[in-house]
């Protein structure tokens, strides 16, 4: 109706040919106001920023590198007369999939390096997903308002770790598919619903020939979609709700400060995935992972030594191997707890403590304020003690997968291993937390803890005494160095700080109708 | 923190305030142009390299050196663009406002009320319908289990319990060839399978049984064990892997999985590490001609367990 005359009662615009496209967009889609509010977006330079990007480009990588994958896999375990240019393997009667691998490796072009770069891709990307987390989790970014965006970035892990354990059970080869018989023994462990459970998700009885092709739907369809979504969520909340900065000079709980999208940001965030696509590829180049043929095809009675998983599954790996061997037996019934309580239980109780940590922390400190700047993990020192002795769980437990592999190569009985393993896994985390905990408070102690020495002046006086006097820091240094109080530490028990957000917001023009809600306390 | 060195003790400014010769629109790097020349080459390096890997794809070279070549353009272009948005471009720092997230309070009671009034009230007024539509839902939601759920699979069954060993099976390998009595040295092991299903893979992952001489310590009363041939089920009582190392020395049978070992000469009792259980045994005996075979099946189901084991 008006679209005709709006273009007439406009003034020319500047920039020519880039001015007409624009505004020929803008009328029809209205993108210049919401585009130019993207290209303003201000994004903080921290370095630790960037372990998400490692993580949203390692995916990038994996789909890119996924779909080339998909285009020789052939996701069956038929048998098949294996024709193939790795002459053991040549003429042997091996499954669709095993044999497809294999030759999307040795005939296809740059096959090899698509699939090793598929491969270090994911676990990079897992690896990304856990750093990222445990920045998050040690800079308390994880606070209202940010509760939700933890939930969903826990949910990809979980999903990453799922599709990678999956993703390499596809070659069907030795290697993965004990993985796969263990993760059946592992679901029929379930008390009363573990066989059905198994039977449903395998066809019946193991090994079966379903598992093969379900698990490529799984990988190549179901589950990325869902991360791609859970992703899109992600970075919706995190545009929507705006990144967490430290604190430092000129920031506060009400702006962000950095570098604008365009054309700082974007610049360096695409220099930053080529980076990363070339550190893969460099990696999936020069370091072999998972040279299948070594392995050989799956047989149910055939077996290899050092049987370890994808790193980010060794901690389970390592979980059922401490494991005690107690199961339960009566009432007609058995329930393994030796596989159930390792690879079931306690998963869940670690993801189950991870989702739910925000309100754990929010009951424990009663903080209810929206928090923009981050902690530095010192002034929160239970939370970040808390995060060492969890990672210091992984971690040996991590170790505890491999007792085989530290028996033999440090010539000690596989016995000794396992049992100071066990014994490591139930100290580490207490000693993780009592030694973190005291470095945090000691840092805290240090008033200049983690700021340059100030430099001195010497001077001889006429008396011959040498006197030191302070420089002046050297510009650059004291504003940045010096932290802002944060609201509502931990260990404060509400004696009436509030914070810098509640400060700024007494500040402001009373009239301001939405400057009520930057800081809402909810009366318990 | 870590910008001190880009952004100093400059105050952050707005970006849309910011004009061309305000300090913070200068690149960050003292010297521009020489940043600009390492960008330059790094950029032609890169184009150098995909180049390369254009080549050596054409060519079919070695995969490690396509990798090399695609990996290090990638590398050069992201070297380039970073330093390009880190030296050369405007080096800030700029500041946005973060508005509240909150939305008015009236607002909020208005959303609120349209939910709760214009929404709700005819649903609460009409109890009958919400609850027959909820059931109907509920049995939707069943229903679709079925179709989702329990075509996937059949039903365990028994199928857990049984191996194809039965009385009067002869073990053979896994070429399908019945073993002989002198097949075996002293502490020395074989799979074997029952005869007729050593080439069904399905069949193995239940029926696969590893077959011991054993040569140190004498059988601890037990039967079904002629000349010191002794056979158990393969699969671990733990998770499931087939049992496949032997220690001879101390007659110990290893998990490679999670390393539980079984003592042979003692009905396999678990001894060390996760497993809870003894391997089940199975019962032998040599024919005249000297073959082996089972005298009976398993006694037991065979591998981990599971909820309906009793």
């Amino acid at each position: 109706m008006a679209a005709p005359t709006a273009k007439s009662s406009r003034p020319s615009r500047p920039y020519g040919r880039f001015g007409q496209v624009v505004e020929e967009l803008d009328e029809r889609l209205g993108l210049a106001r919401g585009g130019r509010v993207f290209l303003d977006k201000i994004f903080p330079d921290h370095w630790s920023f960037m372990l998400g990007e490692i993580a949203l480009y390692s995916f990038v990588v994996l789909l890119a590198t996924g779909v080339f994958l998909t285009l020789y896999y052939i996701p069956s375990s038929g048998p098949t007369v294996c024709h193939t240019p790795y002459t053991p393997l040549n003429g042997q009667i091996t499954s669709e999939a095993f044999c497809s691998t294999v030759n999307l490796s040795f005939t296809v072009r740059a096959g090899l390096l698509m699939r090793q770069m598929h491969h270090w891709s994911c676990d990079i990307f897992v690896g990304a997903i856990v750093l990222h987390m445990a920045r998050v989790f040690f800079t308390g970014a994880f606070r209202k308002p940010r509760e939700l965006n933890w939930t969903i970035g826990l949910t990809m892990l979980i999903l990453a770790i799922l599709n990678g354990f999956i993703g390499y059970s596809l070659p069907d080869d030795l290697i993965s598919g004990t993985g796969i018989r263990i993760a059946y023994s592992i679901i029929l462990s379930i008390p009363v619903v573990g066989t059905y459970l198994a039977f449903f998700l395998f066809g019946g009885n193991f090994p079966g020939n379903a598992i093969i092709p379900r698990f490529f739907t799984i990988h190549v369809l179901i589950l990325p979609a869902v991360i791609a979504g859970l992703l899109g969520a992600h970075l919706f909340l995190l545009v929507r709700q705006k990144h967490t900065q430290f604190p430092g000079h000129g920031k506060t709980e009400r702006n962000v400060v950095g570098s604008p999208m365009y054309p700082v940001f974007i610049a360096k965030t695409t220099g930053f995935l080529f980076m990363i696509s070339g550190v893969t590829a460099v990696l999936a180049a020069l370091f072999q992972i998972n040279p299948i043929w070594q392995f050989g095809q799956y047989h149910a009675s055939n077996i290899s030594y050092a049987v370890q998983p994808d790193w980010y599954m060794g901690w389970l790996d390592g979980a059922l191997r401490i494991m005690p061997s107690w199961e339960f037996v009566g009432f007609g019934h058995t329930i393994p707890f030796e596989v159930l309580v390792p690879a079931v239980i306690f998963p869940g109780l670690i993801f189950t403590i991870c989702y739910l940590w925000p309100s754990i922390e929010r009951r424990y400190t009663k903080d209810n304020l929206l928090h923009n700047l981050l902690d530095r993990p010192r002034d929160r020192p239970k939370r970040t003690a808390a995060g060492a002795a969890m990672l210091g769980l992984l971690g040996m437990l991590f170790i505890a997968s491999a007792t085989d592999v530290i028996a033999n190569f440090l010539h000690i009985s596989l016995n000794t291993i396992l049992i100071l393993m066990r014994i490591l896994v139930v100290v580490t985390p207490f000693v993780c937390y009592l030694v973190t905990w005291k470095i945090c408070k000691e840092l805290q102690a240090v008033p200049l803890g983690g700021r340059r020495k100030v430099a001195n002046l010497v001077t001889l006086t006429p008396q011959g005494e040498y006197v030191a006097t302070p420089m002046p820091p050297p510009p650059g240094t004291e504003p940045e160095l010096a932290p802002e109080p944060v609201p509502a530490l931990i260990e404060t028990d509400g004696d009436g700080e509030r914070g810098d957000g509640q400060r700024a917001d007494e500040d402001e023009d009373a009239a301001d109708p939405i400057g009520r809600s930057s800081v809402r306390t909810v009366p318990r | 923190m870590s910008d001190s060195t880009t952004h100093g003790t400059r105050t952050p400014v707005e970006l849309a305030a910011a004009k061309w010769s305000d300090p913070h629109m200068q690149p960050a790097a003292r010297h521009p142009e020489h940043v600009a020349r390492v960008v330059a080459v790094c950029f032609f390096l890169g184009l150098a390299c995909f180049a390369g890997f254009g080549a050596a794809y054409w060519q079919n070279w070695e995969p490690w050196t396509l990798g090399a070549l695609l990996g290090g353009g990638m590398l050069l272009v992201g070297a380039g663009l970073i330093a390009w948005g880190k030296y050369l471009m405007p080096r800030g720092p700029f500041v946005e406002d973060r508005h509240p997230l909150a939305s008015p309070p009236d607002e909020l009671d208005a959303f609120t009320n349209a939910v709760m009034e214009r929404g709700a009230t005819p649903v609460r007024r009409r109890p009958i319908l919400g609850g027959l539509l909820g059931a109907g839902l509920g049995v939707f939601g069943i229903v679709a289990i079925f179709p989702l759920l329990r075509s996937l699979g059949p039903l365990p069954g028994t199928t857990l319990d049984v191996t194809n060993w039965a009385a009067g099976r002869y073990l053979v390998d896994a070429y399908g060839r019945r073993v002989h009595q002198d097949q075996l040295g002293l502490g020395s092991v074989m799979t074997v399978f029952p005869e007729g299903f050593a080439f069904d893979d399905q069949a193995q992952s239940m029926d696969q049984t590893i077959l011991i001489r054993v040569d140190v310590a004498p059988l601890m009363n037990m039967t079904g064990t002629p000349m010191g041939y002794v056979a158990y089920s393969k699969l671990c009582t733990h998770a499931g892997c087939p049992v496949g190392l032997y220690e001879r020395a101390l007659e110990y049978l290893v998990c490679p999985c999670h390393q539980s070992m079984f003592n042979v000469p003692d009905h396999a009792l678990p001894v060390f590490g996760p497993a809870p259980r003894p391997l089940p045994q199975l019962p032998l005996a040599i024919d005249r001609h000297g073959e082996l075979f089972a005298t009976a099946g398993y006694d037991q189901p065979v591998g981990p367990g599971f909820w309906e084991r009793s």
